[in-house]
C-alpha cells in the first residue's frame, strides 16, 4: 500500500485584514501591514496556503519602567520614558513591523496622565515611525473610556488598532474606532464563548469583522501558556471550520508576560538551580513565543531585539516550504 | 468507528475479578474506550469477543519501553491531534547528547551530570529521560560498557554501523537502550539486532515515503517496537513530517506509523536549538534529542513540555497551606488565594515581580481559580477562615491582617467576622501586586 499524506479540508479560511494608512488611503503610514488569510493550520504548506506571515509588533511604554532586569535594560536605557524615541529605535534598530504604544502613564494609580497628554504621546510616536500603530489603554476601565477618544482622534485616519474592548467595556473604544477608521482589539479571558460573544457586540455596534482583532490573553511558559495555546489552537480550528465570529487574526502579548515571569529576571545568585541570568529571559521569551506562533497566532508583541531577531528568523522558516 | 464503554462492556465476562488491574470490567471498558488500555490485559477474555472488539481497542500509537524496571521510559499511546481533545498522555523523553569519545572521566563524569540534572517546579521534581550516546570512531561499545554502571537512565545508542552497534549491544542489551537508527543502507543488519537482543529500534527515512516503507519493512520482519525518524533539519519539515505522522497514526491507523517519534533539536547556537526543541515537543515528538548541556537552557525545554502534557481536564494543584516568598517574618503581609496551581503562582511571581517578603495562605478549591471557586461555593468565609485557623499562619505573624483577591471583595466583612482577621481588599489582578505593596501599603492598612 503506498503512503499519502493525509490532508484535511477545510472549508474556510482566516480573515485578512491590513493595519495602516498611507497617504493613499488618508493616513500617513510608509507600510502597512497585512495579517490572516490562512487556509490551514499554522505553517502546513501541504495542505492550504498561509499568504501573510505573522508579524511583530515591539512594545513602546509611554513612561519608563521600574525594575527591568539588566538583560533587557541596556537594548532600551537610553530612550526610556521618550516613547517617539523608543519606538524608532524598534523599528530602526530591531526591525518591528509594528509600535505596540502602551499608555501605562495613564494609570490613576500611577502618574496619572491627561488625555491630552496621552494625545499628544500617540501624535509624537506617528511623526517619529512609518510603521502601524497599536495603542493600548492603561487598563483602567474609567480612565481608558475618558482618555480613548482623544487618543483615537490624535491618529484619525491612520487604521490604527485600538485596545482593548471587552465584554464588559466595548462601547467608547468601538465608537471611538468607528469614527476615525481605526481597528480594535477585542479581550476575553481564555474563554472562547466570551470571544466570540464581544465579537458579536462590537458588530452589533456597526464595526467591520475585518477590522477586528482578537486576544484572549496570553500567559507565560510555565505560567499558563499551555491555556493560551490551546485557546489559539481552538479559536484556529473554529476559524477553520466555518465559523464566522472566530474568523479574526489573533493577537499574543509576549514580552510583559515572559519578563515578569521571576525565570526571566532572577539572578544566578538568587536562584543558582537556573543557570545563568543572561541569556534565560530572551531564552523565557522566544520560547513561549514559538509556541504561540506554532498555535496560530498571527501578532506577537514582544519586548527584548534578541528575542524579536530569533522569532523573524523562525517564522521566516516556517513560512517557506519544507526542505527537501 | 469507535466503540462506547458500553459496547465493550458487553463484550467483557463482567465478573469484576480484577486480574486486569483495574476493579471492575466497566471501568476496564472505560480506559479500553479512552485507549488507555489493551485488550490483552484481560486473561479471561473470549475469543469471539476479542475478534469484535480488536479492531477498536488496539491505541493507534504504540506505546514503546526504553530501559527495564525502574529505569524504563514509556512513551508513545497518544490518542489525539490537539490536547484540548483529551490530553497528550506520556510526556515526551528529553535525551542528551554524550559523544563516545570523551576521555573516560569525562564521559563518567558528564553521564553523572546528566543523571543528576533535576528541577523543582509546580511541587514536583523534573528530570532528563534518556542518555544518547553518539558513536565516534567505533568507540561506541566503550562508552556502553562506562554508560551502563553509571547511568541511572535508559541509553540511546547512536551509529550508523552495526558492527559497533553489536558490541555496544552485547554490553548493555539487558537494559534495553534503543537502537539508533536502521536506514536504507544498514536495514537487515539492524532490523536484525533488534530482534537478537529484544531492544526497541528508531527507524530512519531521508523521505517520509521511505520511512513508511521501512517502517512496514521492519514490521513484516517481526520487528514491533519501534521509534520514527524523518530525518527533518529545518522548522518547516519537521512540522509537516511531525504532523504527518500524528495524522497517519491517530486518524487513518496507518499502522507502520503508528509509533512515537524521535528528532533532534537542531539550530546554530542555543537559543536556536531551544526553539527548535520547543517545536518538537509541541509537534508530537516522542522523544526530543539535544546536546544541550546547561540548566539555563533545559529549563525552558522542561517547562515547555510540563505545560504541553499537562492534562486540561485535570488542573494541577499546590497543596493548601502557608507557603513563602522571598524571607517573610513577622511583619511581612499575608496575602490569601486558592489552590489553582496556576493562579497560585501568578501569584507567587507576581510578589517575586515586586521583590515583596510574603506569606501566601493557600486555601483548597479544589484546583480551580479565585472567581470560580467563589462561584462554586468553594472559597466562602467559613472555608478560609478555617484554613487561616489551621494552616499555623497565627504561629508565624504578630499581626492579623490579610489581603483578599479583589474579586471576591463581597467576603471582606463576613471573612472578617469567621476568622477574627482585619480584611484588607487586595488589587483584582495579581499583576496589581506589587503596586499594591508599595511603601503607602503600611500606612493604607495602618
Amino acid at each position: 500500500m503506498p503512503f499519502t499524506i493525509p490532508k484535511e479540508r477545510w472549508t474556510a479560511q482566516v480573515q485578512t485584514t491590513t493595519i495602516g494608512a498611507p497617504e493613499a488611503d488618508g493616513g500617513t503610514r510608509t507600510s502597512t501591514v497585512t495579517v490572516g488569510g490562512e487556509q490551514t493550520l499554522p505553517f502546513l504548506h501541504f495542505e492550504g496556503e498561509t499568504p501573510n506571515p505573522p508579524v511583530i509588533a515591539i512594545e513602546v511604554l509611554d513612561e519608563a519602567p521600574t525594575g527591568w532586569p539588566e538583560p533587557l535594560l541596556k537594548h532600551y536605557q537610553e530612550v526610556l520614558g521618550d516613547p517617539a524615541a523608543w519606538a524608532q529605535k524598534a523599528v530602526a534598530e530591531f526591525g518591528a513591523d509594528m509600535i505596540c504604544l502602551r499608555l501605562v502613564s495613564a494609570n490613576p494609580d500611577g502618574t496619572n496622565a491627561s488625555a491630552d497628554d496621552c494625545a499628544e504621546t500617540i501624535q509624537s510616536v506617528l511623526k517619529a515611525v512609518g510603521v502601524p500603530l497599536i495603542i493600548w489603554g492603561c487598563g483602567d476601565d474609567d480612565k481608558d473610556n475618558e482618555i480613548m477618544p482623544f487618543c483615537s482622534q490624535a491618529a484619525a485616519g491612520e487604521r490604527c488598532v485600538l485596545g482593548s474592548a471587552t465584554q464588559d467595556n466595548y462601547k467608547t473604544i468601538c465608537a471611538s474606532a468607528l469614527a476615525d477608521g481605526h481597528l480594535i482589539v477585542n479581550e476575553s479571558p481564555l474563554d472562547i464563548n466570551i470571544q466570540k460573544q464581544v465579537n458579536i457586540l462590537v458588530t452589533d455596534m456597526g464595526m467591520d469583522l475585518n477590522d477586528i482583532i482578537m486576544y484572549q490573553i496570553t500567559g507565560a511558559l510555565g505560567y499558563g501558556v499551555e491555556y493560551a495555546y490551546s485557546i489559539l489552537e481552538r479559536t484556529r480550528l473554529a476559524a477553520l471550520g466555518g465559523d464566522k465570529m472566530l474568523q479574526m487574526p489573533m493577537l499574543s502579548i509576549v514580552g510583559s508576560e515572559a519578563w515578569r515571569v521571576k525565570e526571566a529576571w532572577q539572578s544566578e545568585e538568587e536562584a543558582p538551580e537556573w543557570g545563568p541570568l543572561d541569556k534565560r529571559g530572551i531564552m523565557w521569551e522566544v520560547a513561549t513565543a514559538s509556541l504561540f506562533l506554532h498555535a496560530g497566532t498571527d501578532i506577537l508583541v514582544m519586548w527584548h531585539p534578541e528575542a524579536v531577531a530569533r522569532l523573524h528568523d523562525l517564522i521566516a522558516e516556517l513560512i517557506a516550504s519544507p526542505q527537501a | 468507528m469507535a466503540l462506547t464503554a458500553m459496547d465493550i462492556y458487553k463484550n467483557l465476562p463482567k465478573t469484576n475479578c480484577g486480574d486486569c488491574g483495574v476493579p471492575t470490567c466497566l471501568a476496564f471498558a472505560m480506559k479500553l474506550a479512552q485507549k488507555q488500555a489493551s485488550l490483552d490485559e484481560c486473561p479471561h477474555i473470549t475469543e469471539e469477543a476479542k475478534e469484535a472488539l480488536s479492531g477498536s481497542s488496539a491505541p493507534p500509537m504504540k506505546i514503546i519501553t526504553i530501559g527495564t524496571g525502574e529505569k524504563a521510559l514509556k512513551i508513545g499511546g497518544e490518542t489525539v491531534l490537539f490536547r484540548h481533545e483529551e490530553t497528550f498522555h506520556h510526556p515526551c523523553g528529553i535525551a542528551i547528547q554524550v559523544n563516545s569519545n570523551l576521555p573516560e572521566d569525562e564521559l563518567r563524569q558528564q553521564i553523572s551530570t546528566i543523571c543528576e540534572t533535576e528541577f523543582d517546579r509546580v511541587g514536583m521534581t523534573f528530570r532528563l529521560d534518556l542518555v544518547a550516546l553518539v558513536d565516534n570512531d567505533g568507540n561506541l561499545p566503550a562508552a556502553a560498557a562506562v554508560a551502563q554502571q553509571v547511568s541511572s537512565l535508559p541509553l540511546i545508542l547512536v551509529s550508523d554501523d552495526p558492527q559497533a552497534v553489536r558490541a555496544a549491544l552485547e554490553v548493555c542489551a539487558e537494559d534495553r537502550p534503543l537502537i539508533c537508527a536502521a536506514d536504507a543502507d544498514n536495514f537487515a543488519e539492524m532490523t536484525g539486532l533488534a530482534q537478537e537482543f529484544s531492544c526497541p529500534l528508531a527507524i530512519r527515512g531521508e523521505t517520509l515515503e521511505q520511512l513508511y516503507e521501512l517502517s512496514e519493512k521492519a514490521l513484516e520482519a517481526g520487528v514491533a517496537d519501534l521509534i520514527l525518524d524523518s530525518s527533518a533539519c529545518d522548522s518547516s519539515s519537521v512540522l509537516q513530517d511531525q504532523t504527518t505522522i500524528r495524522r497517519a497514526a491517530i486518524k487513518e491507523k496507518v499502522k507502520p506509523l503508528g509509533f512515537p517519534t524521535i528528532g533532534i533539536a537542531i539550530g546554530d547556537d542555543e537559543i536556536d536549538k531551544v526553539t527548535s526543541g520547543c517545536e518538537l515537543i509541541a509537534k508530537y515528538a516522542g522523544i526530543v534529542v539535544t546536546d544541550l548541556l546547561t540548566r539555563d537552557t533545559l529549563l525552558p525545554l522542561i517547562t515547555a513540555r510540563l505545560n504541553i502534557y499537562t492534562d486540561p481536564q485535570k488542573p494541577i494543584q499546590v497543596e493548601s497551606g502557608v507557603y513563602e516568598v522571598g524571607e517573610p517574618d513577622a511583619k511581612s503581609p499575608v496575602l490569601i488565594t486558592t489552590n489553582f496551581s496556576l493562579t497560585y503562582y501568578t501569584v507567587e511571581a507576581d510578589v517575586s515581580a515586586g521583590h515583596l517578603d510574603a506569606w501566601i495562605v493557600v486555601v483548597d478549591t479544589e484546583g480551580t481559580s479565585v472567581l470560580t471557586a467563589w462561584a462554586a461555593e468553594d472559597f466562602t468565609p467559613e472555608i478560609i477562615a478555617k484554613t487561616i485557623k489551621e494552616c499555623g499562619i497565627e504561629d508565624k505573624v504578630d499581626h492579623r491582617i490579610g489581603v483578599l483577591p479583589g474579586g471576591v471583595a463581597v467576603l471582606s466583612g463576613d471573612l472578617e467576622e469567621a476568622s477574627g482577621w482585619q480584611i484588607v481588599v487586595g488589587p483584582r489582578e495579581s499583576s496589581g501586586i506589587p503596586a499594591f505593596f508599595k511603601p503607602e501599603y503600611t500606612q493604607r492598612i495602618g
